[in-house]
């Protein structure tokens, strides 16, 4: 699912990485990087957490792809969208209580925060400062 | 994650981009509070702390949102964004114990920063909003804030940078990285890395054992009358196994999968039980066979259960991935549970008849 320009290194190491699959269902995610659009501005490089991307001559380069844990801040904090992830928490529990409810696993959130807004969004009005 | 869920409206927990910016920034900004606060961790800071770990009041541990002022801080004093949660707000004030500095504190609604990020509550429309409503921009004259990196999943910079002005500086993972990162301004690799050593699992262990513990002990209740004493503990050890040992044997169990790597704990301290249930010579041959297969099936579902779901404390597990999971061994989960109290069932009923 890697939308990269393989090399022939990367090749065989994905080569390896499905020969590891069985009992590791973390090789792929949905991680998408399109050097092309990168103007190497680095920051996708300061905000993962997991070295995913790396400096390159031109560009950034993808890495570490399979460690990508899709918080999305790559694709966030990406000034041109050369980068693509979705992104969500991958906590077993949330998707699983929203799948027995039989709702979207994908878009329900069943985490906390306070009960009258979901998952604490904020439900204040953002200009409210003016009428203090 | 709490797993509190009101009826309330469902929503895709992505950042909301759409917030609109705060009108304060373009016109004369209110005098707003700015609170002081210091480095120093008191006793009752530290006792805060050791409840938060045991999950205690878990929606109480919260700092006022707004603006600090660290030591003595002047106009060209640098600005850090962190989140209404103490352990988040005590973990960056004590690490800038000789920094005069300000403190933007978002209403992440009492949650760490990682997690409101990740939820969008620590984001660039709470970002904006406390820029404009603490009165930032007549109180600094510069236009940098340094957000904490693991801050980044909520926080759009060029959206900041566009509805602020402000620049976002991403600063290292940890708060305690700080003083070493202030002296550049630029994170080492390290310093972008996050981990999760021995360490950082224990310290999640007590909360994780704490949510299950009260069903757990309506089982065991339960088991030691109908079954037997040792029943009762084997479903204590279970639980015991999947939120304590499971977190600790994290990276030695083999395995990548979380669900396989707790079947394997789970046969492992299912075992002793297996045995002692299996070889019980008072019972007839099937009897025991029946008792030995519910003790393993059940304890390795149930453990194979709890280390699927510590996926979501990890720190480095994907969507995608624990989707997979899910998909690959719930099933396989239930089967087993399923199949082992059937045969508890079955026990249960002979004892009854009076067939054993």
């Amino acid at each position: 699912m890697f939308n990269i320009r393989r090399t022939e290194r990367s090749e065989i190491r994905g080569e390896e990485e499905r020969h590891q699959s069985l009992f590791d269902s973390y090789t792929e995610t949905s991680l998408n990087y399109d050097p092309d659009r990168c103007i190497n501005c680095k920051r996708c490089t300061q905000v993962c957490p997991h070295g995913v991307f790396a400096e390159g001559p031109d560009h950034v380069e993808l890495a570490r792809p399979a460690a990508c844990m899709e918080c999305g801040a790559c694709a966030l904090n990406c000034p041109v969208q050369a980068i693509t992830v979705q992104s969500g928490v991958g906590c077993a529990w949330a998707m699983i209580a929203a799948a027995l409810r039989g709702k979207d696993m994908d878009t329900e959130c069943s985490c906390g925060g306070d009960e009258s807004s979901c998952c604490g969004q904020a439900k204040t009005d953002p200009c409210s400062c003016e009428e203090k | 994650m709490d797993k509190k869920d009101a009826a309330g409206p469902s929503c895709s927990c992505t950042p909301d981009q759409q917030t609109p910016s705060c009108g304060c920034l373009t016109e004369n900004p209110p005098a707003a509070e700015i609170r002081t606060a210091t480095s120093t961790i008191t006793l009752a800071d530290r006792w805060d702390h050791l409840i938060t770990r045991w999950g205690w009041n878990r929606e109480g541990h919260r700092v006022e949102p707004g603006l600090y002022r660290l030591g003595n801080p002047s106009a060209d004093s640098p600005v850090f964004v962190s989140a209404n949660f103490t352990l988040s707000f005590d973990a960056l004030r004590s690490a800038l114990a000789d920094t005069d500095a300000w403190i933007l504190v978002l209403d992440t609604k009492g949650i760490n920063v990682w997690c409101a990020a990740g939820k969008g509550t620590f984001g660039t429309g709470e970002l904006v909003r406390s820029i404009g409503c603490s009165g930032l921009i007549g109180v600094v004259r510069h236009r940098k804030i340094i957000v904490p990196q693991l801050g980044a999943p909520g926080i759009s910079w060029p959206e900041v940078l566009r509805k602020s002005g402000f620049t976002v500086e991403y600063g290292p993972v940890r708060a305690k990285d700080l003083p070493e990162y202030l002296k550049t301004h630029k994170a080492t690799p390290a310093m972008r890395r996050v981990e999760f050593p021995m360490k950082d699992r224990l310290v999640l262990t007590p909360v994780e054992f704490v949510h299950i513990a009260l069903p757990m002990l309506i089982v065991a209740a339960a088991l030691w009358f109908l079954a037997s004493p040792v029943a009762a503990l084997a479903a204590v050890i279970a639980v015991i196994a999947g939120t304590v040992l499971f977190p600790a044997l994290l990276p030695f169990i083999p395995t990548q999968d979380f669900s396989t790597k707790g079947l394997i704990l789970g046969a492992v301290v299912a075992l002793p039980f297996t045995f002692l249930f299996g070889t019980n010579p008072s019972l007839p041959f099937w009897a025991d066979a029946l008792a030995a297969a519910a003790a393993l099936l059940i304890i390795a579902a149930v453990v194979s259960y709890l280390a699927l779901n510590f996926t979501g404390c990890t720190t480095f597990t994907s969507r995608t991935g624990v989707k997979k999971e899910i998909f690959r061994y719930v099933p396989v989960m239930a089967v087993m549970a399923v199949a082992g109290s059937i045969a508890g069932i079955a026990l249960g009923v002979s004892r009854l008849l009076g067939v054993i």
